[in-house]
């Protein structure tokens, strides 16, 4: 672009179409995003109930939020979901790798594998509260003795992370199944004329050039391992004895079970500042390829 | 092709390959095909403890029938609709103006503005929570159904532009010139020349938004509780509660859940699978 030309009447106009054209979208994702961010970050500075006047106190949520075991519990639970969820990409792409041949009736097969992903939360708890039945569900006939997956403290997050993983890793899949139509076919042959096969071929040639669809199937698994909700919610409540809990279960249920709105805005900013981590990786990613390829 | 396509394998491993496919896929919907079948189940047979075996008698209908007029379930797929594509339809055209706006016009703070966009998209939701609750209830509309709306339009505005804002970004610069040129106006360029371009864009994002704001849960508990306005997802959470151990119709009632956004799915494949990875193939 060059630099800016003299106020020319075209410039006026584009500068004012520009104002109108953005004014609705920016209004109201102001006053529903951005402002909400700002006002919790002020909430979380005060002790509030949701009626009573609010009183200022300064870090004192904070500060609870450091001797409170419910919190390291949560923070832990976090830990581990991101972990697990991290399978979702690699068995996203085992399962696409599976699926990437031509046949009859492939498509509708690709199409029932994904199914999973358009499938809201809360049915995907109750198809797997009904697979975890403790005597009659499926689970508990395929290893042939009960077994309350949710109804154990040290089994009850794992059974729910791997509830989240089915969704998840239909989503990663089909990343990657797009991911592979745009492999360039060339690349492969020249790859395979050298002697190049198997797992070298995937690692060596086919790998780099999923790097787009790897990118987007991490940022996405990694922003749902911390916003998991409805699952938790569904399936264990947060139990037993809020073993199963993470911060953004922790939140809600200190906001609107308790009614402590200022503590539980305190752990709404914790949350965030840990995915801030994500989303600046995100963005400047973003905003590098912009400047490179922008026109 | 990766991994080399079947059609140059051995006639044995081909033949395996194409077992394996199904058998695998029935493995994976495993735990969906056990709610279809008990879905169908009549409650004797769950009394019984005929959980797994084949149905004697099929009540589907008479599950379905007791899902949809024996609990406010019908009501609650009602509100979901009302509250679903409303939202859709709203958040559609407030991104396709500023998803233009940012695609077309270059003016300082416009990288900025995009970037909020994007960063808005993966905050966490409970940062949002206490402040949204506080100002539904301000507006009076707490547990209604335009409080859900307003929030559902306002936050997927923010995913609807940053999409629209990259596929306009992808047209072709000239077609805008040419029309100004011509003497189009601004909104004309809009109206005539982009909205037409961008169709498959907004059927994409159309059926993702949809699947996303009918599938909510987290602002349905907060913000419409209460039969006028409670969407479906709350109504198949509540469903546990009211029909202790009667999974033949917690079954039925989340299939009927499920149903809206899986037909849709399948109808509109190819829009939906290309919103999604959008992106997946290039950068």
């Amino acid at each position: 672009m060059k630099s800016q030309p003299p106020r020319s009447p075209m410039a006026a106009r584009k500068r004012r179409a520009a104002l109108l054209f953005l004014a609705p979208a920016v209004l109201f994702f102001t006053v529903y995003v951005l402002w909400p961010i700002g006002q919790s970050i002020v909430l979380s500075f005060y002790e509030w109930d949701g009626l009573a006047p609010k009183v200022f106190v300064g870090l004192a949520n904070y500060r609870e939020l450091i001797d409170d075991d419910t919190f390291y519990k949560a923070l832990k639970n976090n830990v581990i979901w991101l972990a697990l969820f991290l399978l979702a990409p690699p068995i996203g792409l085992a399962l696409a790798l599976f699926l990437n041949q031509q046949m009859r009736g492939m498509r509708l097969a690709k199409s029932l594998f994904f199914m999973p992903f358009v499938l809201s939360g809360v049915v995907i708890g109750m198809v797997f509260n009904w697979f975890y039945e403790p005597t009659a569900g499926l689970l508990a006939l395929m290893v042939g003795h009960a077994m309350p997956v949710l109804g154990d403290e040290n089994t009850v997050t794992f059974g729910i992370i791997a509830a989240a993983l089915w969704p998840q890793t239909a989503y990663c899949m089909i990343l990657y199944l797009t991911g592979l139509t745009a492999v360039s076919p060339e690349l492969i042959e020249a790859a395979r004329i050298e002697g190049a096969k198997g797992f070298t071929l995937l690692r060596r040639v086919i790998l780099p050039q999923l790097r787009p669809a790897t990118f987007i199937a991490i940022v996405v698994t990694v922003i749902g391992a911390l916003r998991s909700f409805d699952l938790i919610s569904v399936m264990s409540d947060g139990g037993p004895y809020g073993s199963s809990t993470v911060l953004a279960f922790f939140m809600y249920e200190q906001a609107i079970k308790y009614y402590r709105q200022g503590y539980g805005a305190a752990i709404a900013v914790v949350l965030m500042l840990i995915m801030l981590v994500y989303i600046a990786y995100f963005l400047t990613r973003m905003i590098r390829q912009e400047r490179e390829g922008g026109r | 092709m990766f991994p080399t396509p079947i059609a140059k394998w051995q006639p044995l491993n081909r033949n395996l390959y194409r077992i394996a496919v199904p058998v695998v896929l029935i493995l994976w919907l495993l735990p969906l095909i056990a709610v279809l079948v008990t879905s169908m189940r009549s409650a004797d047979e769950i009394m019984a403890g005929n959980y797994w075996g084949w149905p004697r008698d099929f009540s589907m209908w008479a599950n379905y029938k007791e899902v949809l007029t024996g609990s406010p379930m019908l009501k609650y797929f009602w509100n979901s609709c009302r509250i679903t594509i409303p939202s859709v339809l709203l958040a559609l055209v407030l991104a396709s103006m500023a998803g233009f706006a940012l695609a077309t016009y270059d003016f300082k703070g416009n990288t900025l503005l995009f970037a909020v966009f994007i960063a808005g998209n993966f905050i966490p939701f409970q940062i949002l929570m206490i402040p949204v609750r506080s100002l539904t209830l301000d507006l009076g509309l707490l547990d209604t159904v335009t409080g859900v709306v307003l929030f559902h339009m306002a936050f997927q505005t923010g995913f609807c532009t940053l999409f629209l804002r990259n596929f306009i970004k992808q047209l072709p610069y000239e077609l805008i010139e040419a029309a100004r040129v011509e003497g189009a106006s601004e909104w004309t360029i809009f109206h005539r020349v982009v909205l037409p371009l961008i169709r498959p864009a907004l059927a994409a994002l159309a059926v993702l938004v949809f699947t996303f704001v009918w599938n909510d849960y987290f602002w349905a508990l907060t913000l419409a509780q209460g039969d006028e306005a409670r969407p479906i997802t709350v109504g198949v959470a509540q469903l546990k509660g009211t029909w202790v151990a009667r999974w033949n119709l917690v079954s039925a009632g989340a299939i009927v859940a499920a149903l809206p956004a899986v037909l849709l799915f399948f109808a509109m494949q190819k829009h939906f699978i290309a919103g999604l990875t959008f992106g997946a193939t290039k950068g």
